[in-house]
Parts: C-alpha cells; sequence; structure tokens
C-alpha cells in the first residue's frame, strides 16, 4: 500500500482542503448535537407506535449508496424545488455547490451517526430515575439536562466525534451537492480523488495519510472511552 | 367535610388486572396510611397513581381543595405540580449525584443559602453527617434509604409516599429503621402513604390501615381493628394475625419481657427498644386451648377464659375467647368436640413467649 511518496513537482499537502473538511465537520457534529440529540430525545421516550417509521427513515443513509442520497438531495435543495426557490429568494444564492448545501447535506448523511449512540444512551437511562426527578419537581427539560444528558454523556460524546469522522471522509454526496470548488466544497477526499486523476500520487498520499491517521486516533478515543479505559467520570 | 386525600378511580392492565380502589385519608391531623396486601395486589399502582406516575383510566383524585384528577374532564395534574414527597422501592437515587447532589436536587427553585440550610437540617435528621460528598454507590443500604428520604422530604411536601420503604434492607436494619421511620413520620406531621407487605411495619407505622387484594380495597381502618376484625376472610387471610391488642412493657428480664394487656400479665421475647407501649399480636393457629384446671405445659402463658363464639372456618373452627381481652384460636373440629367447647365455658388458652409478638405502638 502507497503511503508516502516522495516526487519533485507539486507534493504539498491541500491545506485549504483540509480547512474546509474540518469546518465542515465541526459544524455537522455541532448542527447534530442540536438536532440529533431532539430526534433521538423523541425516539427514545415516544410511546408513539409507528416510530419505528422515523427510526427506519433516519437510518436510510447507512444504507443508500451516498450518490443516491446526493441525488436527492440536490433535487431537494435545487433551484426547482419550493425550498430551493425560497433559499434563493431569502440568501441571494442558490444551495447546491456551496458550503451551506454541502453542510446541510452532510448532516442529512451522517444524522444516523449521532442519532443511534445518542438513542442506544438514553434507552440505558433507568426510567425509574427519570420518574424520581419528576415527582421533585423538575419537568422534562430540567430532567433532561440534570440527570438524562449526565448519565448519557459517553453515547453523546460517541455520536458527536462519530459524525465528525464520518464527515471528514464523505465523498460521494460532497460531489454530488458540494461539487469541487476551491476553499469552498473541495473536501480532503476529493482533494485526493483530483490529485490520483492528475497522477500526482505524492500529494494523494500525504492527504490520505493524514485523513488516516486522524480516523484511526479519532476511533481510538471512541472505542477507549467506551471501555472506560480512563475513570474520567464515576463508573456506573 | 374536613380537608381529606380521597380517590377513586380504576386503571387497568390489560390481561393482568383492574385495578378499582376507593380511599379517603383526613389531613388534619396528618396522618399515615399503609396500603397493605400480598404482591401483585396493586399497592403499588395506587401509588404511583397518587404519585401521578400513573393515569387512571376513570375517577377522581382530590387532595384537600386541589383536584389531582378528573378522568371525565382528561384533567391530569403532573407528577411536578403535586408537591409530593416519593421515595420509590428501590430508593432511584441519582448515581451521577453525591448524597448532597441528591437531595438539593428537589430545591432548585430555593436560593443558595435556603437550600443549604434545609441540606443541612434533612441531613442532621437522618444522621447522614459526613456523608455529603459520598456517590451513593458508596453507601450501605440502609443509608441509601435514608438518602432516599432525605431527598423526598427536603422539600417540605405536601404529601410523602413511600413505596415498600423497608423491603431491601436485611432483617436487624429493617427493625431498628423501621423504629426510626416511625418516629420520623410522627416529627414531620406530613400525610404519608406507605405501601408494604409486612405486617409487623404496617402495625409500626399506620394510624390507618387498607387492605388490598386484586385491586380492591376490602377494609380500612386503624391497625389493631383491621387486624382483630377483618372484614371478611379474604381479609383475615391475608393479614394472617387474628389477634391485636394494646399492651404496656412493665418489666424485662432474661431476654423476656412481661406485658400487662388489660389486667392479665403475658410473657414474650423482649425486643430491642421497644418502647413501653406495644401491640402484642398473636395468631389464631399458635393458641393452643386446655380443658380448665388441669394444665402444665412448657408454654409461658396460660390464660383463663370463657369461649365466647364458635365459628366454623374451613375444615378448622374459630374460637374466640373473653381472657381479659378478645383472644382468637383456631382448632379442629375433633377438638372442639374433646373439650366440649360451647360459648360460655372456660377454657385456658396456653401460648409460648415466642408466640406472643411485640410490635411498637405509636396510639399512646
Amino acid at each position: 500500500m502507497v503511503l508516502w511518496f516522495r516526487t519533485n513537482g507539486n507534493d504539498q499537502m491541500n491545506w485549504i482542503a483540509i480547512g474546509v473538511t474540518v469546518k465542515l465537520a465541526a459544524l455537522t457534529s455541532l448542527v447534530l448535537l442540536v438536532l440529533g440529540l431532539g430526534i433521538a430525545y423523541w425516539l427514545s421516550f415516544s410511546r408513539w407506535r409507528w416510530k419505528f417509521l422515523v427510526e427506519s427513515i433516519v437510518a436510510l443513509p447507512l444504507v443508500l449508496p451516498p450518490t443516491v442520497l446526493g441525488f436527492y438531495i440536490l433535487v431537494a435543495i435545487g433551484p426547482h424545488s419550493l425550498v430551493g426557490r425560497f433559499y434563493a429568494d431569502l440568501v441571494g444564492h442558490s444551495l447546491p455547490f456551496t458550503f451551506e448545501g454541502l453542510l446541510f447535506a452532510s448532516t442529512l448523511y451522517s444524522l444516523p451517526f449521532a442519532v443511534q449512540p445518542f438513542a442506544a444512551a438514553f434507552d440505558q437511562v433507568d426510567r425509574r430515575l427519570i420518574e424520581a426527578s419528576w415527582t421533585l419537581g423538575q419537568s422534562k427539560c430540567k430532567t433532561f439536562f440534570k440527570l438524562i444528558l449526565p448519565l448519557s454523556v459517553t453515547g453523546v460524546i460517541t455520536g458527536i466525534v462519530l459524525s465528525f469522522a464520518h464527515t471528514l471522509g464523505e465523498f460521494g454526496v460532497v460531489l454530488m451537492v458540494g461539487g469541487n470548488i476551491e476553499g469552498e466544497t473541495r473536501t480532503v477526499s476529493i482533494d485526493i480523488y483530483d490529485e490520483v486523476q492528475a497522477l500526482n500520487y505524492t500529494g494523494a498520499a500525504k492527504t490520505a495519510f493524514f485523513l488516516l491517521v486522524v480516523s484511526y486516533f479519532v476511533l481510538l478515543g471512541v472505542y477507549a472511552m467506551n471501555r472506560k479505559v480512563w475513570a474520567v467520570w464515576p463508573q456506573r | 367535610m374536613a380537608a381529606a386525600l380521597s380517590l377513586n378511580c380504576q386503571k387497568t392492565f390489560p390481561g393482568r388486572l383492574t385495578i378499582a380502589a376507593q380511599l379517603d385519608l383526613p389531613l388534619d391531623p396528618p396522618s399515615v396510611l399503609i396500603l397493605f396486601g400480598p404482591s401483585g395486589s396493586g399497592k403499588t399502582t395506587v401509588l404511583r397513581c397518587l404519585a401521578g406516575l400513573e393515569q387512571p383510566e376513570e375517577g377522581v383524585i382530590q387532595f384537600g381543595s386541589e383536584i389531582w384528577v378528573d378522568a371525565a374532564r382528561h384533567l391530569i395534574v403532573p407528577p411536578q405540580a403535586r408537591h409530593l414527597g416519593y421515595m420509590p422501592q428501590d430508593y432511584a437515587l441519582f448515581p451521577t449525584h453525591t448524597v448532597t447532589g441528591n437531595i438539593e436536587y428537589g430545591l432548585s427553585n430555593l436560593p443558595q443559602d435556603e437550600r443549604r440550610r434545609r441540606v443541612g437540617e434533612v441531613l442532621a435528621l437522618l444522621q447522614l453527617q459526613g456523608l455529603e460528598q459520598a456517590k451513593p454507590r458508596q453507601l450501605s443500604g440502609g443509608q441509601q434509604q435514608r438518602v432516599a428520604l432525605a431527598r423526598a422530604i427536603a422539600r417540605q411536601p405536601k404529601l410523602l409516599l413511600l413505596d415498600e420503604p423497608l423491603s431491601s434492607l436485611d432483617a436487624p436494619t429493617r427493625d431498628a429503621l423501621c423504629r426510626e421511620l416511625r418516629s420520623l413520620l410522627l416529627r414531620l406531621k406530613t400525610p404519608t402513604v406507605v405501601v408494604t407487605h409486612d405486617w409487623t411495619e404496617a402495625l409500626t407505622l399506620g394510624d390507618l390501615i387498607a387492605v388490598m387484594s386484586e385491586g380492591q380495597i376490602l377494609q380500612i381502618g386503624p391497625p389493631q381493628e383491621v387486624f382483630s376484625r377483618p372484614a371478611n376472610e379474604a381479609v383475615a387471610q391475608i393479614v394472617g394475625v387474628e389477634t391485636v391488642v394494646q399492651g404496656q412493657v412493665s418489666e424485662s428480664v432474661n431476654g423476656l419481657v412481661m406485658v400487662q394487656v388489660n389486667g392479665v400479665a403475658m410473657t414474650a421475647l423482649a425486643v430491642e427498644g421497644i418502647g413501653p407501649a406495644v401491640y402484642v399480636c398473636i395468631r389464631a393457629e399458635d393458641v393452643v386451648l386446655e380443658q380448665a384446671g388441669i394444665s402444665r405445659t412448657s408454654a409461658r402463658n396460660h390464660l383463663l377464659g370463657r369461649v365466647v363464639d364458635i365459628l366454623p372456618q374451613g375444615v378448622m373452627m374459630q374460637v374466640r375467647i373473653d381472657c381479659g381481652f378478645l383472644l382468637t384460636a383456631v382448632i379442629t373440629r375433633g377438638a372442639v368436640e374433646d373439650l366440649r367447647l360451647a360459648p360460655g365455658v372456660p377454657v385456658i388458652a396456653a401460648i409460648k413467649a415466642g408466640s406472643v409478638h411485640l410490635v411498637p405502638c405509636s396510639v399512646v
């Protein structure tokens, strides 16, 4: 496997692409923290009998080819759609092939990576503790922040880290929705593809190696945390 | 009508049990109601309906002038708005919070210094000083029970609900904490509902006992009345102790105590830390009847009395004897014929000291 090449020519890492990627991953994680916690709370605590319908939709990005998802998102936010036209009227330019469009797409694409660990953590919280909190006069909202969230902290961090890592490496959806605009929508994975197409294996190898190392350490962190290697919070 | 907690509601668990309960608990003066019955009789569900954690399909729950549930009007006051102290069976202490954190959890609406004062107060009341920073998993069962109780009473609730408060403790701890709980409840003067299946707890803690079976409240009344005069056979079966009378411990020698009941002296095994006022409890099957005049057995108590009445009870006969107080015995038909028992006939009731159970009595 080619990890590292040394030739003449443009063999520098594309820091602009790395910057775009990290910004996209961080913002996606942030959006998913808010959105994902809400959806996961509903999935875990709702007694609606048809909630599996919503669960299946949330899990769709796990099985759909990124191009299929990307295609639908592109159509949905394009200038011919209602959403696309509304956004264009509001902001002055359309969503596809912009950073915001990319953020929207990658939020959808990484949704299950955040929601599933969140919901699994909420499912683990003993319902009797929640009831005890209610009888102590705490509203559902206060109970969430004072009790449920601290008890689910491992799952929440796992979800955030996984969506961050997943966004770092996404390719198909980015290509479909974001295009390949330097400094705007060209992410690391697309940059690597471009370099390989241009037969610049050295540049591709450096960036690929960077992505490999970052991804590995992110996953290392998640697994170590779930095994409780460091007892940084009280074990239950 | 004086202020009361009144509940009259129905809750169905499809395929399992329908709970249709009706009870009234006077709030002034505040009293302690025991929901007593075998497991699966619906006691906890009634308690959870009071807490607002279960929603009855039909009926009304009213606390004084506040209506908590009116199913016909789809009115259900959530648990947050009922101002309760609720202690579930396994305590449900918050594992992420310290002892102090658990106790002040429900006090977040109070100013800082008032909160600190309240926490200090209940820590002292329940002898939890020194454990302020401990996490629940570091505590013994008895300490956890106290923390859960402290958390429930720290808010100065209008109604205290305790679900099997002592059941997860070992027997010696349970006896000691039961007496502590009783003196605590007397001091708090908060209306309280306690779920239990243990008759000694029921007698020790309760001003009123509601006997439950299969989702129904069969009888409700003062403990002594419910135990001594069960409304029907089902209640008698559930309570299992036919004779409950008040007595005074007069002296204590060599692990035995003398108890005076209506001028009759009886010997019982000493119970540690038990006050002068006691309930004397005797199961009917522990009473042996002998013909008057010829008794010399190992039993420490020989009470001379007269038969009041004889009633059939299944294959056995229930004989009630007036020996200064009303004592119930259960003997076979053959024994009744042998002893030629009939109302008015003198008889000696023999009871071993170990069969005379003493339970602390809160009614003086």
